[in-house]
């Protein structure tokens, strides 16, 4: 294709300032809070003008515990010990659905390869990320929790808070190994299945904690149900670690 | 600081069994525009991602220098680096002043809206446009927004895979005026490119790769399509 004009472009245009100059307007480089509040912020953004992704893990999750309530009667009333594992495996598979759906959008204009391409601190742009979905992820429970409570005809009291504490250091701790591996997987062709398979295993403690933590609450054992928080918390604190530990080698080619 | 040189020096990349790049040594000088040429499978987009820091070399190494100074590929260095890739590297469900703003913001630029729109004057996408979703784009206009987002913080290293595809005259038009500006304000510029006639008359340095091997090395300030044809079937052929 030819160009014509071309030559009388090579020369810098009046209006645009020497390289030195401009540089003047650069500060000296993003931090890594404001880095992660933009990455989370962008992700939120996102999926504030689609809902895309919050939709369906919510109507997932809601129909899990929907199905549960009927599947799990015994003297015409719905199981109280069934719903620490209903909720859990409401979570764990909506928040699936979500972590895949979040990074197909990155695949789509490949804007993950941007993300680290930019000066900004990787280990930033990963907890920008983990933050987007965990707010995700607990919008998701702030769902399922009232509709357990509601099928399952559990009344709580204070302990509710106790429950809401759990969940929200599940929903870190499954956003924390979660993105790792879906961001890891960006690139794979079968990530849809393969991400599940790496995933749950890692998620085994976590899911553990969470299911006794509830159980305990529901039957009345403080002791044993801030016992299982502290694991959690132990669980969320460890991968933490870990992720910004590999995160940077494991995305790059 | 910008960079002033970078080095290719023995630079392999092996994906698996295939051997995507084997041995390249290039070095890449300021105030230069250097056209990347090989047919389909040569290893330009492998050689691109491995000078953006996104692909580590299997063998080799990459030097950035700075001034005289040679210089690591952290966080700083990447300040430094425009990248135009096959993909737009933008978000679909953003507008085009939303999506510079953000990576404006990464890369630390100071006032990111004045920046996105003297950007998006440069690369002639106007006013209704840039306040749509960047899904709503044709290829060419995605195009343009792609160009703007790889110099957001006018880099010292701008990398161009295929950055002529889809872009109407005017588009072209007004890369070749980026090209020319980046190259007088002594920025290095690779350019992957299969139109010879759009990128001759820019170029100073022409490098050609076949099946993942340098097979020629020229420069010249300034080809003629002619020229640059000729070059490039006698070598890439």
């Amino acid at each position: 294709m030819p160009i014509d004009g071309l030559s009388e472009n090579l020369t810098m245009p009046a209006s645009c300032p020497p390289r030195a100059q401009r540089r003047t307007t650069m500060v000296v480089g993003p931090s890594f809070l404001r880095t992660a509040g933009a990455v989370a912020a962008k992700d939120l953004r996102v999926e504030l003008r689609s809902r895309e992704v919050v939709y369906t893990m919510t109507f997932f999750a809601a129909v899990i515990v929907v199905v549960f309530s009927f599947a799990f009667v015994k003297d015409q009333k719905a199981l109280i010990e069934a719903v620490p594992g209903v909720a859990w495996a409401a979570v764990v598979f909506a928040g699936t659905i979500g972590l895949g759906r979040a990074f197909d959008r990155e695949r789509e204009g490949d804007t993950m390869r941007a993300l680290l391409l930019s000066p900004a601190p990787r280990l930033a742009v990963f907890a920008g990320k983990t933050v987007a979905i965990t707010a995700l992820v607990i919008a998701v429970e702030a769902v399922v929790l009232p509709l357990c409570l509601l099928f399952f005809n559990v009344d709580l009291g204070a302990a509710v808070l106790h429950l809401a504490l759990i969940l929200a250091l599940g929903a870190l701790g499954f956003s924390v190994v979660g993105t790792v591996f879906a961001a890891m997987l960006l690139r794979v062709r079968s990530r849809d299945v393969l991400l599940p398979v790496v995933l749950y295993p890692i998620l085994v403690p976590m899911i553990m904690a969470g299911t006794k933590a509830t159980g305990a609450l529901l039957a009345g054992a403080t002791g044993d149900a801030w016992f299982w928080t502290q694991f959690l918390a132990a669980y969320d604190a460890v991968f933490v670690i870990v992720s910004l530990w590999t995160f940077e080698a494991l995305v790059i080619e | 600081m910008p960079l002033s040189r970078v080095a290719v020096q023995k630079v392999g990349k092996r994906f698996g069994q295939h051997r995507a790049l084997v041995g390249v040594d290039v070095e890449l000088a300021a105030g230069e525009v250097c056209a990347l040429l090989g047919p389909n499978g040569a290893g330009k987009s492998t050689l691109v991602g491995i000078l953006s820091t996104l692909v580590r070399p299997s063998s080799g190494d990459v030097t950035y220098v700075e001034g005289d100074a040679a210089r690591r590929a952290d966080d700083r260095l990447r300040r430094e680096i425009g990248l135009l890739a096959h993909a737009s590297l933008c978000y679909g469900e953003l507008t085009a002043v939303e999506n510079l703003v953000f990576f404006a913001g990464l890369y630390g630029v100071a006032e990111p809206q004045a920046r996105a729109h003297a950007l998006l004057d440069q690369v002639g996408l106007d006013g209704k446009a840039r306040e749509r979703t960047v899904r709503t784009y044709s290829r060419g206009m995605v195009q343009r927004l792609a160009l703007a987002r790889a110099l957001v913080a006018d880099p010292s290293l701008l990398l161009l895979d295929e950055p002529f595809t889809g872009l109407d005259r005017g588009g072209a038009l007004a890369l070749g005026q980026r090209l020319g500006q980046a190259r007088a304000d002594g920025a290095i510029v690779v350019v992957v490119t299969h139109d010879l006639e759009a990128i001759a008359e820019v170029t100073d340095h022409v490098v050609i790769l076949r099946r993942g091997q340098l097979v020629h090395v020229e420069k010249k300030r300034g080809f003629t399509y002619a020229e640059l044809r000729d070059v490039y079937h006698r070598h890439a052929d």
